[in-house]
Protein backbone atom coordinates (compact mmCIF):
# COMPACT_ATOMS: atom_id res chain seq x y z
CA UNK A 1 0.00 0.00 0.00
CA UNK A 2 1.34 3.63 -1.02
CA UNK A 3 1.75 6.23 1.86
CA UNK A 4 -1.72 7.92 0.79
CA UNK A 5 -0.26 11.35 2.71
CA UNK A 6 2.53 11.86 0.06
CA UNK A 7 0.79 10.75 -3.12
CA UNK A 8 2.22 12.10 -6.39
CA UNK A 9 3.64 11.03 -9.41
CA UNK A 10 6.71 9.72 -7.03
CA UNK A 11 4.77 6.53 -6.23
CA UNK A 12 5.41 5.04 -9.70
CA UNK A 13 9.12 5.51 -9.52
CA UNK A 14 10.95 2.00 -10.46
CA UNK A 15 14.45 0.75 -10.29
CA UNK A 16 14.76 0.27 -13.93
CA UNK A 17 17.58 -1.84 -13.56
CA UNK A 18 16.02 -4.02 -11.84
CA UNK A 19 12.86 -4.17 -13.74
CA UNK A 20 14.41 -5.06 -16.76
CA UNK A 21 16.36 -7.85 -15.51
CA UNK A 22 12.99 -8.85 -14.03
CA UNK A 23 11.11 -8.94 -17.11
CA UNK A 24 14.28 -10.10 -19.09
CA UNK A 25 14.34 -12.92 -16.98
CA UNK A 26 11.07 -13.95 -17.34
CA UNK A 27 11.17 -13.27 -21.19
CA UNK A 28 13.87 -16.22 -21.00
CA UNK A 29 12.14 -19.05 -18.70
CA UNK A 30 8.70 -18.70 -20.79
CA UNK A 31 10.55 -18.73 -24.00
CA UNK A 32 12.39 -21.72 -22.93
CA UNK A 33 9.68 -23.25 -20.75
CA UNK A 34 6.39 -22.52 -22.63
CA UNK A 35 6.42 -20.81 -26.33
CA UNK A 36 9.84 -22.91 -27.30
CA UNK A 37 10.25 -20.93 -30.35
CA UNK A 38 13.41 -19.26 -31.84
CA UNK A 39 12.59 -15.58 -31.29
CA UNK A 40 10.33 -13.00 -31.48
CA UNK A 41 8.57 -10.50 -33.89
CA UNK A 42 7.35 -6.82 -33.12
CA UNK A 43 5.55 -4.68 -34.94
CA UNK A 44 7.10 -1.34 -34.72
CA UNK A 45 4.97 1.66 -34.69
CA UNK A 46 7.55 4.36 -33.35
CA UNK A 47 5.95 4.74 -30.26
CA UNK A 48 6.96 4.48 -26.85
CA UNK A 49 5.60 0.48 -26.00
CA UNK A 50 6.69 -0.86 -29.37
CA UNK A 51 10.15 0.66 -28.91
CA UNK A 52 10.43 -0.91 -24.84
CA UNK A 53 9.29 -3.80 -25.95
CA UNK A 54 11.90 -4.50 -28.96
CA UNK A 55 14.57 -3.28 -26.79
CA UNK A 56 13.42 -5.47 -23.82
CA UNK A 57 13.41 -8.42 -26.07
CA UNK A 58 16.74 -7.75 -27.36
CA UNK A 59 18.49 -7.75 -23.91
CA UNK A 60 16.54 -11.25 -23.47
CA UNK A 61 17.44 -12.93 -26.52
CA UNK A 62 19.61 -10.84 -28.44
CA UNK A 63 19.33 -8.80 -32.39
CA UNK A 64 19.71 -11.94 -34.21
CA UNK A 65 17.06 -13.30 -32.51
CA UNK A 66 14.32 -10.31 -32.53
CA UNK A 67 12.45 -9.13 -35.90
CA UNK A 68 10.95 -5.62 -36.31
CA UNK A 69 8.25 -5.21 -38.73
CA UNK A 70 7.21 -1.90 -40.00
CA UNK A 71 3.57 -1.93 -41.06
CA UNK A 72 1.96 1.86 -41.75
CA UNK A 73 -0.67 2.20 -43.94
CA UNK A 74 -2.29 5.30 -45.79
CA UNK A 75 -3.89 7.30 -42.37
CA UNK A 76 -0.86 6.55 -40.58
CA UNK A 77 1.67 9.79 -39.36
CA UNK A 78 4.11 11.47 -41.60
CA UNK A 79 6.56 10.49 -38.90
CA UNK A 80 5.82 7.21 -38.33
CA UNK A 81 8.02 4.99 -40.24
CA UNK A 82 10.95 7.45 -39.70
CA UNK A 83 10.24 6.62 -36.13
CA UNK A 84 10.04 2.56 -36.49
CA UNK A 85 12.81 2.58 -38.28
CA UNK A 86 14.97 4.36 -36.02
CA UNK A 87 14.03 1.56 -33.70
CA UNK A 88 14.80 -1.01 -35.60
CA UNK A 89 18.32 0.80 -36.56
CA UNK A 90 18.55 1.38 -32.85
CA UNK A 91 18.24 -2.39 -31.49
CA UNK A 92 20.48 -3.34 -34.46
CA UNK A 93 18.13 -5.66 -35.69
CA UNK A 94 16.72 -7.20 -39.15
CA UNK A 95 12.87 -5.50 -40.36
CA UNK A 96 10.84 -5.63 -42.87
CA UNK A 97 8.62 -2.91 -44.32
CA UNK A 98 5.05 -4.12 -45.28
CA UNK A 99 2.74 -1.53 -46.43
CA UNK A 100 -0.67 -2.62 -45.42
CA UNK A 101 -2.42 0.05 -47.49
CA UNK A 102 -3.18 -2.56 -50.28
CA UNK A 103 -4.81 -5.23 -48.17
CA UNK A 104 -6.91 -2.89 -46.37
CA UNK A 105 -8.35 -1.10 -49.84
CA UNK A 106 -8.62 -4.89 -50.95
CA UNK A 107 -10.80 -5.16 -47.90
CA UNK A 108 -12.40 -1.93 -48.79
CA UNK A 109 -11.60 -0.15 -45.42
CA UNK A 110 -11.35 2.84 -47.28
CA UNK A 111 -14.29 3.08 -48.56
CA UNK A 112 -16.29 1.66 -45.71
CA UNK A 113 -14.85 4.13 -43.22
CA UNK A 114 -15.86 7.28 -45.45
CA UNK A 115 -19.31 6.57 -45.98
CA UNK A 116 -19.65 6.03 -42.79
CA UNK A 117 -18.29 9.27 -41.92
CA UNK A 118 -19.59 10.82 -44.91
CA UNK A 119 -22.88 9.74 -43.48
CA UNK A 120 -23.01 12.04 -40.14
CA UNK A 121 -20.47 14.93 -42.45
CA UNK A 122 -21.72 15.43 -45.94
CA UNK A 123 -19.05 15.87 -47.98
CA UNK A 124 -16.58 14.14 -46.36
CA UNK A 125 -14.08 12.30 -48.61
CA UNK A 126 -10.87 13.37 -50.56
CA UNK A 127 -8.84 16.17 -48.93
CA UNK A 128 -9.98 15.32 -45.92
CA UNK A 129 -8.92 14.11 -42.65
CA UNK A 130 -11.06 12.70 -39.28
CA UNK A 131 -10.43 11.19 -36.43
CA UNK A 132 -12.75 9.51 -33.58
CA UNK A 133 -12.79 11.22 -29.91
CA UNK A 134 -14.69 10.18 -27.14
CA UNK A 135 -16.46 12.32 -24.57
CA UNK A 136 -15.46 14.21 -21.34
CA UNK A 137 -16.74 11.64 -18.93
CA UNK A 138 -17.19 14.13 -16.61
CA UNK A 139 -19.81 15.85 -19.16
CA UNK A 140 -21.87 13.25 -19.86
CA UNK A 141 -21.50 11.65 -15.81
CA UNK A 142 -20.27 7.82 -16.71
CA UNK A 143 -21.44 7.46 -20.20
CA UNK A 144 -18.79 7.29 -23.12
CA UNK A 145 -19.92 8.74 -26.45
CA UNK A 146 -18.03 9.32 -29.62
CA UNK A 147 -17.93 11.41 -32.34
CA UNK A 148 -16.07 11.63 -35.67
CA UNK A 149 -14.20 15.32 -35.84
CA UNK A 150 -13.35 16.05 -39.29
CA UNK A 151 -11.47 18.42 -41.12
CA UNK A 152 -12.24 20.21 -44.00
CA UNK A 153 -9.53 20.50 -46.98
CA UNK A 154 -10.08 24.22 -46.16
CA UNK A 155 -9.05 23.52 -42.42
CA UNK A 156 -12.44 24.00 -41.03
CA UNK A 157 -13.40 21.59 -38.30
CA UNK A 158 -16.00 19.85 -37.70
CA UNK A 159 -18.18 17.37 -34.78
CA UNK A 160 -20.56 15.37 -34.83
CA UNK A 161 -21.45 12.53 -32.18
CA UNK A 162 -21.72 8.99 -33.77
CA UNK A 163 -25.29 7.19 -33.60
CA UNK A 164 -25.15 3.49 -33.03
CA UNK A 165 -24.82 1.99 -36.37
CA UNK A 166 -22.14 4.87 -38.12
CA UNK A 167 -20.26 4.12 -34.27
CA UNK A 168 -20.11 0.72 -34.85
CA UNK A 169 -19.37 0.60 -38.90
CA UNK A 170 -16.52 2.92 -38.12
CA UNK A 171 -15.35 0.76 -34.94
CA UNK A 172 -15.57 -2.58 -37.18
CA UNK A 173 -13.89 -1.17 -39.84
CA UNK A 174 -11.08 0.29 -38.15
CA UNK A 175 -10.30 -2.83 -36.47
CA UNK A 176 -9.00 -4.07 -39.53
CA UNK A 177 -6.12 -2.18 -39.26
CA UNK A 178 -4.87 -3.99 -36.10
CA UNK A 179 -5.72 -6.91 -37.06
CA UNK A 180 -4.27 -7.02 -40.63
CA UNK A 181 -0.83 -6.42 -38.72
CA UNK A 182 -1.34 -8.93 -36.85
CA UNK A 183 -1.51 -11.50 -39.85
CA UNK A 184 1.65 -10.16 -40.83
CA UNK A 185 3.45 -10.77 -37.38
CA UNK A 186 2.31 -14.30 -36.89
CA UNK A 187 3.28 -14.60 -40.98
CA UNK A 188 6.60 -13.51 -40.08
CA UNK A 189 6.96 -15.46 -37.00
CA UNK A 190 5.48 -18.69 -38.52
CA UNK A 191 8.76 -18.14 -41.05
CA UNK A 192 11.53 -18.01 -38.62
CA UNK A 193 9.01 -20.43 -36.08
CA UNK A 194 8.92 -17.22 -33.82
CA UNK A 195 6.92 -15.76 -31.45
CA UNK A 196 4.75 -12.63 -31.26
CA UNK A 197 5.39 -9.94 -28.54
CA UNK A 198 2.07 -7.83 -27.57
CA UNK A 199 3.15 -4.33 -26.41
CA UNK A 200 0.44 -3.13 -24.06
CA UNK A 201 0.83 -1.34 -21.14
CA UNK A 202 -0.75 -1.43 -17.87
CA UNK A 203 -3.48 0.80 -18.48
CA UNK A 204 -4.05 -0.23 -22.20
CA UNK A 205 -4.08 -3.53 -21.05
CA UNK A 206 -6.36 -3.16 -18.06
CA UNK A 207 -8.56 -0.78 -19.63
CA UNK A 208 -9.42 -2.99 -22.83
CA UNK A 209 -7.73 -0.82 -24.73
CA UNK A 210 -6.88 -3.02 -27.82
CA UNK A 211 -8.59 -4.85 -30.62
CA UNK A 212 -9.34 -8.63 -29.86
CA UNK A 213 -7.41 -10.75 -32.45
CA UNK A 214 -5.52 -7.51 -33.33
CA UNK A 215 -3.26 -5.91 -31.44
CA UNK A 216 -4.47 -8.01 -28.34
CA UNK A 217 -3.17 -11.06 -29.58
CA UNK A 218 0.23 -11.81 -28.71
CA UNK A 219 2.07 -15.33 -27.03
CA UNK A 220 4.23 -12.57 -24.67
CA UNK A 221 3.45 -9.20 -23.64
CA UNK A 222 6.41 -8.00 -21.63
CA UNK A 223 5.34 -4.23 -20.64
CA UNK A 224 1.19 -5.11 -19.29
CA UNK A 225 1.94 -4.71 -15.62
CA UNK A 226 3.95 -1.29 -16.17
CA UNK A 227 2.30 1.56 -15.81
CA UNK A 228 2.68 3.65 -18.79
CA UNK A 229 4.89 6.33 -16.81
CA UNK A 230 7.14 3.41 -16.07
CA UNK A 231 7.65 2.15 -19.20
CA UNK A 232 9.20 5.81 -19.99
CA UNK A 233 11.47 4.97 -17.25
CA UNK A 234 12.48 1.88 -18.87
CA UNK A 235 12.87 3.68 -21.97
CA UNK A 236 15.06 6.12 -20.91
CA UNK A 237 17.17 3.56 -19.39
CA UNK A 238 17.52 1.14 -22.55
CA UNK A 239 18.36 4.41 -24.16
CA UNK A 240 15.23 4.43 -26.37
CA UNK A 241 16.20 7.46 -29.15
CA UNK A 242 14.95 10.73 -27.61
CA UNK A 243 13.12 11.64 -30.28
CA UNK A 244 10.40 8.70 -29.58
CA UNK A 245 10.70 9.66 -25.76
CA UNK A 246 9.12 13.15 -26.83
CA UNK A 247 6.99 11.94 -29.14
CA UNK A 248 3.53 12.17 -28.09
CA UNK A 249 1.08 9.02 -27.12
CA UNK A 250 -0.62 8.30 -30.14
CA UNK A 251 -3.08 6.01 -31.50
CA UNK A 252 -1.59 6.75 -35.19
CA UNK A 253 -4.86 4.99 -36.29
CA UNK A 254 -6.64 7.84 -38.03
CA UNK A 255 -5.80 10.37 -40.95
CA UNK A 256 -6.26 12.97 -38.01
CA UNK A 257 -4.03 13.35 -35.38
CA UNK A 258 -5.54 11.91 -32.93
CA UNK A 259 -4.31 11.27 -28.75
CA UNK A 260 -5.23 8.52 -26.58
CA UNK A 261 -6.69 10.98 -24.26
CA UNK A 262 -8.77 11.83 -26.92
CA UNK A 263 -10.23 8.34 -27.84
CA UNK A 264 -10.08 6.54 -24.86
CA UNK A 265 -8.78 7.61 -21.37
CA UNK A 266 -10.00 11.40 -21.14
CA UNK A 267 -6.94 12.28 -19.16
CA UNK A 268 -3.02 12.25 -20.26
CA UNK A 269 -1.72 9.34 -19.74
CA UNK A 270 0.35 10.50 -16.75
CA UNK A 271 -2.43 11.36 -15.04
CA UNK A 272 -4.68 8.11 -16.00
CA UNK A 273 -2.06 6.69 -14.69
CA UNK A 274 -2.04 7.76 -11.08
CA UNK A 275 -5.72 7.40 -11.03
CA UNK A 276 -5.69 3.83 -12.53
CA UNK A 277 -2.61 3.37 -9.65
CA UNK A 278 -4.26 5.11 -6.81
CA UNK A 279 -7.73 2.99 -7.75
CA UNK A 280 -5.62 -0.01 -7.35
CA UNK A 281 -4.11 0.29 -4.44
CA UNK A 282 -7.16 2.51 -2.27
CA UNK A 283 -5.84 5.93 -2.07
CA UNK A 284 -8.88 8.44 -2.07
CA UNK A 285 -9.64 10.72 -4.63
CA UNK A 286 -9.27 13.83 -2.35
CA UNK A 287 -5.47 13.05 -2.17
CA UNK A 288 -5.09 11.63 -5.89
CA UNK A 289 -7.33 15.25 -6.90
CA UNK A 290 -4.78 17.64 -5.21
CA UNK A 291 -2.18 15.60 -6.84
CA UNK A 292 -3.25 15.74 -10.39
CA UNK A 293 -5.21 19.14 -10.58
CA UNK A 294 -8.61 17.84 -10.51
CA UNK A 295 -11.15 18.21 -7.94
CA UNK A 296 -12.69 14.74 -5.86
CA UNK A 297 -15.66 14.80 -7.91
CA UNK A 298 -13.37 14.62 -11.36
CA UNK A 299 -11.58 11.97 -9.61
CA UNK A 300 -14.46 9.99 -8.52
CA UNK A 301 -15.84 10.05 -12.37
CA UNK A 302 -12.80 8.47 -13.30
CA UNK A 303 -12.53 6.02 -10.88
CA UNK A 304 -16.18 5.17 -11.72
CA UNK A 305 -15.12 4.48 -15.65
CA UNK A 306 -12.41 2.93 -14.81
CA UNK A 307 -14.32 0.23 -13.29
CA UNK A 308 -16.75 0.59 -15.95
CA UNK A 309 -14.17 -0.26 -19.01
CA UNK A 310 -12.73 -3.12 -16.79
CA UNK A 311 -15.99 -4.70 -16.73
CA UNK A 312 -17.11 -3.89 -20.57
CA UNK A 313 -13.75 -4.67 -22.00
CA UNK A 314 -14.05 -8.40 -20.14
CA UNK A 315 -14.43 -9.83 -23.25
CA UNK A 316 -12.01 -8.93 -24.60
CA UNK A 317 -9.93 -10.90 -22.44
CA UNK A 318 -11.31 -14.22 -22.57
CA UNK A 319 -10.00 -17.06 -24.16
CA UNK A 320 -12.45 -18.91 -26.47
CA UNK A 321 -15.07 -20.77 -23.56
CA UNK A 322 -15.66 -24.49 -23.49
CA UNK A 323 -19.19 -25.85 -22.03
CA UNK A 324 -17.05 -28.31 -20.38
CA UNK A 325 -13.51 -28.66 -19.22
CA UNK A 326 -10.85 -30.29 -21.43
CA UNK A 327 -8.40 -31.35 -18.66
CA UNK A 328 -5.97 -33.15 -21.09
CA UNK A 329 -4.84 -29.82 -22.35
CA UNK A 330 -2.76 -27.60 -20.25
CA UNK A 331 -3.53 -23.87 -20.86
CA UNK B 1 -47.49 4.57 -17.78
CA UNK B 2 -47.50 1.30 -17.11
CA UNK B 3 -47.52 0.76 -20.23
CA UNK B 4 -44.39 3.01 -21.27
CA UNK B 5 -42.61 1.15 -18.51
CA UNK B 6 -43.53 -2.10 -19.64
CA UNK B 7 -42.17 -1.33 -23.25
CA UNK B 8 -39.13 -0.42 -21.27
CA UNK B 9 -38.44 -2.95 -19.20
CA UNK B 10 -39.16 -5.73 -22.41
CA UNK B 11 -36.74 -4.18 -24.82
CA UNK B 12 -34.26 -4.37 -21.46
CA UNK B 13 -35.04 -7.66 -20.69
CA UNK B 14 -35.13 -8.97 -24.65
CA UNK B 15 -32.21 -6.83 -25.68
CA UNK B 16 -29.69 -6.89 -23.15
CA UNK B 17 -30.58 -9.84 -20.60
CA UNK B 18 -31.70 -12.44 -23.24
CA UNK B 19 -34.85 -12.52 -21.72
CA UNK B 20 -33.92 -13.47 -18.33
CA UNK B 21 -35.11 -10.41 -16.13
CA UNK B 22 -33.51 -12.06 -12.52
CA UNK B 23 -32.41 -9.28 -10.79
CA UNK B 24 -33.84 -6.42 -12.85
CA UNK B 25 -35.14 -3.84 -10.59
CA UNK B 26 -36.88 -0.68 -11.58
CA UNK B 27 -34.03 0.92 -9.89
CA UNK B 28 -30.77 -1.17 -11.05
CA UNK B 29 -28.55 1.04 -12.31
CA UNK B 30 -27.37 -0.63 -15.93
CA UNK B 31 -23.73 0.59 -15.40
CA UNK B 32 -23.36 -0.58 -12.12
CA UNK B 33 -24.86 -4.30 -12.77
CA UNK B 34 -22.98 -4.45 -15.79
CA UNK B 35 -26.05 -4.41 -18.47
CA UNK B 36 -24.72 -1.93 -20.65
CA UNK B 37 -21.70 -0.45 -22.28
CA UNK B 38 -21.42 2.33 -24.10
CA UNK B 39 -22.53 0.45 -26.99
CA UNK B 40 -25.18 0.08 -25.21
CA UNK B 41 -26.24 3.13 -24.36
CA UNK B 42 -26.51 4.16 -28.19
CA UNK B 43 -28.63 1.00 -28.75
CA UNK B 44 -31.18 2.69 -25.89
CA UNK B 45 -30.71 5.87 -27.05
CA UNK B 46 -32.23 4.79 -30.66
CA UNK B 47 -35.47 2.66 -28.95
CA UNK B 48 -36.59 5.54 -26.92
CA UNK B 49 -35.88 7.63 -30.03
CA UNK B 50 -37.99 5.53 -32.25
CA UNK B 51 -40.73 3.75 -29.53
CA UNK B 52 -41.37 7.35 -27.91
CA UNK B 53 -40.97 9.43 -31.27
CA UNK B 54 -39.02 11.75 -29.34
CA UNK B 55 -35.11 13.47 -30.31
CA UNK B 56 -32.71 12.67 -27.32
CA UNK B 57 -29.81 15.78 -27.18
CA UNK B 58 -26.47 15.06 -26.37
CA UNK B 59 -26.42 16.58 -23.26
CA UNK B 60 -29.46 14.37 -22.35
CA UNK B 61 -27.55 11.45 -22.75
CA UNK B 62 -26.75 11.01 -18.71
CA UNK B 63 -27.02 8.71 -15.86
CA UNK B 64 -29.74 10.61 -14.26
CA UNK B 65 -31.55 10.11 -17.72
CA UNK B 66 -31.23 6.80 -18.52
CA UNK B 67 -29.29 4.26 -16.04
CA UNK B 68 -32.33 2.58 -14.92
CA UNK B 69 -36.34 1.87 -15.83
CA UNK B 70 -36.82 4.41 -13.37
CA UNK B 71 -34.69 7.09 -14.61
CA UNK B 72 -35.75 6.42 -18.65
CA UNK B 73 -39.58 6.63 -17.59
CA UNK B 74 -38.66 9.97 -15.04
CA UNK B 75 -36.78 11.17 -17.94
CA UNK B 76 -39.53 10.73 -20.54
CA UNK B 77 -42.25 12.20 -18.25
CA UNK B 78 -40.11 15.57 -18.05
CA UNK B 79 -39.60 15.32 -21.84
CA UNK B 80 -42.66 14.45 -22.60
CA UNK B 81 -44.39 17.17 -20.77
CA UNK B 82 -43.02 20.03 -22.84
Amino acid sequence: MANSFSFSAKNLLIDPKKEVAKIVDRLRFFMKNKLKRRGVVVGLSGGIDSSVSCALAVEAFGPGRVLGLHMPERHSGEKTLLMSRMVSDHCKIDSFYEDITGILESLNFYKRYDNAVSSVIPGYGEGWKSKIVTSDITENRGFTLFSVVAQAPNGELIKKRLPLRIYLEILAATNFKQRTRKILEYYYADLSHYAVIGTPNRLEYDQGFFVKQGDGAADIKPIAHLYKTQVYQLAEYLGVPESILMRPATTDTYSLDQGQDEFYFFLPYEKMDLCLYAKNNGIQPDLVAAAIGLTKEQVEYVFRDIEIKRSTTHYLHLQPLLVESVPEVIC
Amino acid sequence: MANMKEKIRSYIIDNFLLGDEEGLEDQTSFLDAGIVDSTGILELVDFIDDEFDIKISDDEIVPENLDSINNIIGFLERKLSF
